[in-house]
């Protein structure tokens, strides 16, 4: 049973605690982080003064109480809607790490004191590098290394995988997250991370508006934003001479609404609820970025580096074919081949039972009896049966059997049948019995159904992917074929996806992989974005820019798209936003100036019913654009594999072209009602 | 009518095929690869040596902005000192002209250096030769040549990996001058000494007309002033009406040669460009953008002042030759229009009608041009221009696309954008403030006699003035009178921010650039620069 990932977009307490924040964040001192909606802010301020002043004078710069009334409150409007953008999706983040958090709170912790008792204590208090015990049926209070034991665990509570897994002392798979329970056993564990320090909490920071960081992109995007604010506050400012000299009598309040529509304010108030939104589908894929420039940067990658088993292939070999060699029959290799496979758990094991004939099984019971079973060993390398009656059977590596059986009278023919297997992306299981070579046995890696596809949408996107086996490269480059990925590493060591990760950026890439040993660790600190599973050790986990909770290393790929789309939303949305002025310039200039300078009125082509109707309906689009488009920062853009002119010339002709044509439509709609009034 | 289109196709087609080699061997002069002129190699040696500069000396590009600021202040002075002192030391001034007031010669020696070319004199009878010379002409090669130079350093930057060196801004700036400059000057000249214009250092000729008044011809170097005023995209005439005067500008013939020059090197720096990074392909794209816009705002010029004046229509007088008004009869409006268009496109500045007395719609998109500022633009900081447009585009477009932006491989981060939109937003500031300055001025003291319109008129009057000196443009909208402290200083100043911070900002871009990375290269990433049109749309 998965948890629940995604919320829906607009959950009602999420709703209610966003609108108090919308106020909250009125605070200058916040606001002051967003240098178009604080420019909003102070116009709005000048707005009321002059609301107030027009209440009291008859001055007629000042213009209608009224009219000024209505200003003002749709400029304060703006900003509460801006601002209800960002409370609504830091929210929506909160709630999804409240979520991953709820477990692991409040759970007591068995702590090792140094003398060996142990007491009972609240998990709170666990301090970093202190050290607890839990057994069967506990749940883990904090993040932390097995130091000592094996144990079974169920991650679900995390992950929602409800297939137990395996977590032992001194391997790649020692670290345990706080919030799983024990199945069996007994393990004792090294707190990693104090409390507070963990990556979830690390998470809801970077998701709360004080702590979060903006990303390079995100600086420069304001940076561009705050010079279009300060292009249009001239233009806006100098106005005011002008129209003196020329003496058209301009009034504040129709400069500040110029203005106001200038400024790039749709994208101004939705720019830190597109990161946050980012940083929160990531979360919602279980993903924990430890900052929202690993989302950016996963959607810049050129280089995956995808490890085989697991990613590309279902991680279960399969038997596929017998190969007799020498003077041994089929039937004899399958016999024995379903002998010493009988009792092996391993998903080889099973699948040669599957492929020997079932017919066989008749006379195997009774030669079972009183045998002894071999498992596999990594010294020997080798599983297999000793029989009542005497006779061994062996399967295993080729290099291991040859050792073992010194009988063999010739190997070519092996040699040539496990170098055809190998050549065909299969793994040779070479049997022998009583030292002696009966045959081969082909094993075949079966690749996941849809990777293909999965391949060649990111290849359409540009990138890159490189199959990290362990297989020779034979076998690799075979699989590497059928899966449709570009380029493998084979006999792979760390040392060696290490050198090309280096290489890739040598010559300009980013590169991503996903890795969960200590030997992975600097692999993962050196690619640009580094994904650890969270079964992984600490160090791993610790290198990498974030952290799977569900150890799945498809992830990847769904990291990649949803940093894409975080990139893509924003862009389109400035885009949007700045071709909008283009609408609004007509709506609102002609309505400036078309008393003294008729001729400008040629420029009205929405054909707006009046000066100040036109100049409402343009402050009412720009207001309520924003949270029209709250849905799609949040949601992000949907996303197409395309080649980058395409997606260039699709966007340009959505978010483009649209931004020319919808606001023009509502500002005259929007007139068509004001002008009721 | 006819004549004008074919003039019109005559200057295209020649810009067009004379522009591509050209821009191939300024490439390959800027990267000091052989070339048919390394016979100058003995000359410029001797400046260097003259000088004392080791021109193989590498600089960053702080390094080499200052050396570009130190020279152009010694420059500056140099004009000043001599426009001071005219009068006073006599030299070569057979007319007895006498020295400018500091305000004049401040605005005049701001306006040459900077490549504006904003004349707030008459050269005729502001001028000695020996000012004429030593300011108009030297400044006219030495203030293109750093324009260039600028524009090479920048192209260093773009194909240079992790390096903080910029190349030498001399080498860059003596070769442009000897190599690009002086060989096409001189060839202008000689064409332009065929068809008629006068070259000599004789005092003005004299004679009686038949009402019986004298009247003064004033002469001069005039050649060789005005193909150098062309070349550079300077603009500054020898004479007050400048390429309108009929011994600046005699016939037909010399207005397809100087019109062919005004746009014959920016066109090629754009090839340049291409050439120098080895990306031919942007170069054309580059090359086309601002063809499309060219050619849009040609269309539209020669459109309005084909209808005629409106209200002279109205009178019933027949304009089958368009509008007439402050055009020579010669030229006729089509190509005054079209003229008017390549020079507020390219920053030089030289008319051969006044823009004044154009439609108003003509007016417009001469300023317009001038906002934008790089249709080609000024030589080298055209493309300086055009590169920050690149950049802004870039940015957006790589947003869109969901890539982090980069240019030819670089990644455009905080730094870059941060220059840009300064150095960007630098030029309508400058107009807006200086225009909204000199309207409240006006309004505050309507009898200070500044201008000979009121209104809208007056307006765009000022705001051609502060745009065209913003742009580093220099033609006018007569009609202001500009000769006095407000004018002289003002802009004066405008025209040395709008000069050299859109040159340093691109420099410390380019030094930015050079040191990182060069990232993976992708195919198309760039779109038309839709942004900054809107951006000057308000203005």
């Amino acid at each position: 049973m998965k948890r629940n990932r995604t919320l829906r977009l607009f959950e009602r307490a999420l709703i209610l605690s966003a609108l108090k924040e919308s106020f909250v964040k009125l605070n200058p001192k916040v606001m002051m982080r967003n240098p178009v909606m604080f420019s909003v802010e102070i116009s709005t301020v000048i707005m009321m003064v002059i609301t107030a002043m027009s209440m009291f004078s008859n001055n007629i710069e000042y213009g209608s109480f009224n009219y000024n009334l209505i200003i003002a409150v749709l400029l304060f409007l703006t900003l509460l809607f801006a601002n209800f953008a960002e409370a609504i999706a830091e929210a929506r983040g909160k709630a999804q790490a409240a979520s991953l958090r709820k477990t692991r709170e409040d759970t007591p912790a068995k702590r090792m004191e140094s003398n060996g008792t142990i007491t009972i204590i609240n998990s709170a208090s666990l301090l970093k590098d202190d050290l607890f015990i839990a057994e069967a049926g506990d749940t883990i209070p904090l993040d932390g290394e097995i130091i000592d034991g094996i144990a079974s665990i169920d991650e679900s509570a995390i992950t929602g995988e409800s297939a137990p897994v395996i977590r032992e002392a001194g391997t790649d798979q020692s670290g345990v997250i706080g919030g799983t329970r024990v199945l069996s056993d007994r393990i004792i564990v090294k707190v990693t991370t104090a409390q507070g320090e963990s990556f979830l909490d690390k998470m809801i920071q970077l998701v709360e508006g004080a702590n979060r960081q903006k990303t390079p992109n995100e600086i420069a995007l304001t940076l561009l934003l705050a010079s279009f604010t300060i292009v249009f506050l001239v233009v806006t400012v100098t106005l005011k001479p002008f129209s003196t000299f020329a003496n058209t009598p301009v009034t504040i309040t129709a400069l500040i609404s110029l203005f106001v529509c200038l400024i790039p304010t749709t994208i101004g108030g939705l720019l830190s609820a597109i990161g946050i939104a980012g940083m929160e589908r990531a979360l919602g894929a279980n993903v924990i970025p430890k900052s929202g420039k690993a989302v950016e940067n996963a959607g810049d990658i050129d280089v995956v580096l995808l490890a085989k088993t697991g990613t590309i292939t279902i991680g279960k070999r399969k038997a596929t074919n017998f190969f007799q060699v020498g003077d041994s029959t089929y039937e004899n290799l399958s016999k024995f081949s379903l002998l010493s496979s009988l009792s092996d758990p391993t998903p080889e094991g099973k699948s040669i039972v599957e492929l020997a004939d079932s017919s066989k099984r008749m006379l195997s019971t009774e030669l079972l009896e009183g045998a002894k079973f071999i498992q596999f060993s990594a010294e020997t390398k080798m599983s297999g049966v000793d029989l009542k009656d005497g006779t061994t059977i062996r399967k295993g590596a080729w290099s291991a059997i040859q050792k073992w059986a010194t009988k063999t009278s010739d190997t070519s023919e092996v040699d040539l049948k496990c170098r055809e297997i190998g050549e065909n992306g299969g793994t040779p299981l070479v049997v022998a019995m009583d030292k002696k070579v009966l045959g081969v046995i082909q094993l075949e890696d079966i690749i996941k159904p849809g990777i293909k596809e999965r391949f060649d949408r990111l290849r359409k996107m540009g990138v890159k992917t490189v199959m990290v086996t362990g297989d020779n490269p034979l076998t690799a480059a075979f699989i590497a074929k059928q899966a449709g990925v570009d380029d493998f590493i084979a006999e792979a060591t760390p040392v060696d996806k290490l050198e090309y990760i280096l290489k890739e950026q040598n010559d300009g890439k980013l590169v991503a992989m996903m890795g969960d040993g200590t030997n992975d660790s600097p692999a993962l600190a050196q690619a640009d974005v580094g994904v650890a599973m969270n079964s992984g050790t600490q160090a791993a986990k610790e290198a990498a820019n974030m952290v799977d909770l569900d150890n799945d290393p498809t992830k990847l790929l769904e990291v990649i798209e949803i940093g894409k789309q975080l990139l893509i939303t924003r862009g389109n949305v400035t885009t949007f936003s700045l071709v909008n002025d283009v609408a609004k310039y007509f709506a609102i200039v002609p309505a400036l100036f078309s008393t003294s300078i008729p001729a400008l009125n040629s420029l009205n082509i929405m054909q707006l019913s009046s000066p100040n109707s036109a100049i409402i309906s343009a402050v009412i689009f720009n207001a309520f654009i924003i949270p029209a488009l709250i849905p799609l920062a949040l949601k992000g853009v949907k996303y197409k594999p395309l080649g980058a002119s395409a997606l260039l010339t699709r966007n340009l002709l959505i978010y483009g072209l649209g931004g020319l044509i919808v606001p023009a439509i509502a500002i005259k709609l929007i007139d068509m009602v004001v002008s009721l009034f | 009518m006819y004549n004008g289109l074919i003039g019109i196709v005559l200057i295209l087609l020649v810009v067009l095929i004379a522009a591509y080699p050209l821009g191939n061997y300024i490439s390959r002069v800027f990267k000091g690869e052989p070339v048919f002129t390394d016979f100058m190699r003995p000359f410029e040696e001797k400046i260097y040596q003259l000088c004392g500069i080791d021109s193989r000396h590498e600089m960053d590009w702080k390094g080499n902005a200052k050396a570009l600021l130190r020279l152009n202040a010694i420059f500056f002075v140099w004009a000043f000192i001599v426009l001071v002192t005219q009068g006073a030391t006599g030299l070569l001034n057979p007319a007895n002209i006498v020295s400018m007031d500091p305000f004049l010669a401040f605005n005049t020696a701001a306006s040459f250096v900077t490549n504006t070319n904003l004349q707030h004199y008459s050269g005729e009878t502001g001028l000695s030769y020996f000012s004429q010379i030593a300011v108009v002409l030297f400044l006219q090669f030495v203030s293109a040549a750093s324009g260039i130079s600028a524009f090479a350093l920048l192209l260093v930057g773009l194909v240079k990996r992790q390096s903080a060196l910029l190349g030498n801004f001399y080498y860059s700036f003596v070769r442009s001058a000897t190599r690009v400059l002086l060989p096409l000057a001189l060839l202008v000249s000689l064409l332009l000494l065929l068809a008629g214009t006068p070259n000599n250092f004789s005092e003005p000729a004299c004679y009686v007309n038949l009402e019986g008044d004298t009247t003064v011809v004033a002469m001069g170097p005039v050649a060789t002033i005005t193909s150098i005023k062309q070349l550079g995209t300077n603009g500054g005439g020898f004479y007050g009406p400048n390429s309108a005067h009929p011994f600046e500008n005699p016939n037909y013939i010399t207005n397809v040669i100087e019109n062919i020059s005004i746009l014959l090197i920016p066109v090629a720096l754009v090839f340049a460009f291409g050439f120098y990074i080895n990306h031919r392909k942007l170069a054309v794209l580059i090359f086309s953008v601002m063809s499309i816009l060219f050619i849009f705002f040609v269309v539209g010029a020669i459109y309005f002042e084909s209808l005629g004046n409106p209200l002279i229509t109205k009178t019933g007088v027949m304009q089958t030759n368009g509008s007439m008004e402050g055009k020579e009869v010669r030229f006729g409006p089509i190509l005054s229009a079209f003229w008017g268009v390549s020079t507020t496109s390219t920053s030089n500045g030289s008319v051969n009608s006044m823009h004044d007395s154009q439609t108003p719609l003509a007016g417009g998109i001469y300023m317009l041009d001038m906002m934008i500022n790089a249709i080609y633009g000024g030589v080298g900081v055209g493309m300086l221009n055009f590169f920050l447009f690149i950049l802004v585009s870039a940015f957006i477009g790589g947003l869109m696309v969901g890539r982090t932006p980069e240019f030819l491989g670089k990644k455009i981060e905080a730094k870059e954008i941060k220059i840009a939109v300064l150095v960007i937003l630098l030029h309508p500031i400058l107009i807006l403030v200086g225009s909204a300055l000199s309207s409240h001025l006006m309004t505050v003291n309507p009898e200070n006699g500044w201008l000979s319109n009121d209104s809208y008129h007056g307006f765009s009057q000022m705001l051609y003035e502060f745009t065209s000196a913003s742009a580093n443009n220099g033609s006018g909208f007569e009609g202001l009178a500009d000769n006095n402290a407000f004018w002289n200083i003002t802009t004066g100043l405008v025209m040395l921010l709008g000069r050299y911070i859109p040159i340093i900002g691109p420099l410390a871009i380019a030094g930015s650039l050079a040191s990182k990375t060069q990232f993976q290269v992708l195919k198309v990433l760039w779109m038309p620069p839709v942004w900054h049109l809107v951006l000057f749309f308000w203005v």
